[in-house]
């Protein structure tokens, strides 16, 4: 896999996302408007929001990943050196200079959306910017710039925002199934709608994997080493981004704003601890390992 | 009659290959022509600072003349200088002479407290780091643009259409050969 092979599939498979995620949330609603005697009118308005919310997140996914993992835009005079920084990495690798925003945490990680490198934003945790030193920021910032030029960032704002939807929806649902959110109401008004939320929750439930399976596809590990290994040939300096792996690995603060729709996103999973040990959140574990990463930076 | 057919679709074959080598070369040099447009915005911006910062010296350290008339004269060949190989000199000779004038003012100690002085300084550090990201991005556009030509049976074509190699940025010798990425 090389750089323009991977812009083209990922281009490529960002239609495929689209399409699907219209394709699954049609057939669900036809599904359940069938078995409830509705006629076509509820499957025909699915499409049309359906269709609606993918095209709007092809091009409103960065502001959505932004807002939800709250994070504000910066001036070059709020951090010069930052900005100085990216400028320089852009240059050396022609790309535009992509806007700049500040996650206020400690947990340290950084991410890019956008849909193409003209349209390209970067954002850090202020918990990054203290505790790595310049040139380790350097390759992490080229890391996540290899994301924009690659079009990463196009098919994973997409991901984040479509199958994230469903992701949520579906876990949300389970978790109530689990800990008998319904069903325990005894109460025969409601009988009736319980029982399709109920449904609902089982037809999520069973889609959960298939849309875990479809993050994994999307996200493809191989990508956060390309990432790495095109972030290095910028900076040419891989011991930069190996040391700021380690030490971002090695902090135990979690991202509180992150959640299963965006951590694919960050350049390190932002869960840490107990939290990974779950078996939805490892049912999405979209990252490769870091002690590999680290391990084939340090062979460069 | 089949063989008319034959030939027809051999030339239109040997054409559509020629028509698509021959936009991919000219996109790549249309990238390195692009690349070198960046160094020079650059270089720009580096030649624009240095009469303000021998102004900012002048007034603490008037008797280096010798020194300003070096600085202006390496500022006066890096403006005139054509092409890439000229430039990359040239804007050596200017980083030297620039050195001289920080070595100077270390003994004025008011002109190192400056304020003017320190943004200048500032300002024209950030420039050659830019600028050495930009030569690194146009020697990379440079080393894919030459290999194209390069390769067989490109080289062929190239030698026809009289596309010359491109020269690169004052590169190392490291520089010049291709990295390898590989899983």
């Amino acid at each position: 896999m090389n750089i323009y092979s991977a812009i083209s599939s990922n281009k490529y498979k960002t239609w495929l996302i689209m399409l699907l995620f219209v394709l699954i949330i049609t057939t669900v609603v036809y599904v359940f408007s069938k078995a409830l005697g509705y006629g076509l009118e509820l499957a025909g308005i699915a499409l049309i929001l359906a269709g609606i919310t993918s095209i709007g997140s092809y091009y409103y996914s960065d502001k959505i990943v932004l807002a939800t993992s709250a994070a504000v835009p910066i001036k070059k005079s709020d951090n010069p050196e930052l900005f100085r920084l990216v400028e320089n990495l852009c240059i050396g690798d022609g790309l535009p200079m992509p806007k700049i925003y500040v996650i206020n945490d400690l947990s340290p990680n950084a991410f890019a959306t956008g849909r193409d490198p003209k349209h390209a934003i970067i954002c850090v945790t202020t918990g990054i910017l203290s505790l790595l030193d310049k040139t380790e920021l350097e390759g992490v910032i080229a890391h996540e710039l290899s994301h924009i030029k690659n079009f990463d960032i196009r098919l994973m704002g997409i991901v984040a925002v479509l199958v994230g939807f469903i992701a949520i929806l579906a876990n949300l649902f389970t978790n109530h199934l689990w800990w008998g959110g319904f069903g325990r109401s005894r109460d025969d008004r409601n009988g009736n709608a319980q029982m399709i939320l109920l449904l609902i929750g089982i037809i999520l439930a069973i889609l959960t994997p298939v849309i875990a399976t479809l993050i994994q596809l999307a996200v493809a590990r191989k990508r956060e080493f390309l990432a790495d290994a095109s972030g290095v040939l910028l900076t040419r300096y891989p011991e930069g981004l190996a040391s700021a792996l380690e030490k971002i690995s090695k902090d135990p603060h979690s991202l509180k704003t992150a959640n299963n729709a965006t951590a694919h996103l960050f350049i390190i999973n932002p869960f840490k601890g107990k939290d990974t040990k779950k078996w939805f959140t490892s049912l999405f574990d979209t990252h490769p390992p870091v002690e590999e990463r680290i391990k084939i930076l340090r062979s460069m | 009659m089949n063989n008319t057919l034959i030939i027809f679709a051999v030339i239109l074959i040997i054409g559509a290959f020629a028509w698509y080598l021959y936009n991919s070369i000219i996109v790549a040099k249309i990238r390195v022509s692009e690349a070198l447009s960046h160094i020079d915005v650059q270089l720009e911006r580096r030649t624009d600072l240095i009469p303000n910062l021998v102004e900012a010296v002048k007034g603490y350290a008037k008797h280096e003349r010798e020194l300003f008339e070096k600085v202006t004269q390496a500022r006066a060949n890096l403006v005139s200088a054509k092409g890439p190989e000229e430039k990359a000199e040239a804007n050596n000779q200017l980083s030297k002479t620039l050195k001289s004038i920080f070595a100077v003012a270390e003994s004025y100690p008011d002109l190192k407290a400056s304020q003017n002085f320190m943004e200048l300084q500032e300002e024209l550090s950030d420039t050659e780091n830019k600028i050495a990201y930009a030569r690194q991005f146009y020697n990379s556009n440079v080393l894919n643009y030459n290999a194209k030509l390069q390769v067989f049976p490109n080289v062929l074509f190239a030698k026809l259409l009289n596309f010359k190699e491109a020269e690169f940025f004052g590169a190392t010798e490291a520089e010049k050969k291709p990295v390898k990425v590989s899983f």
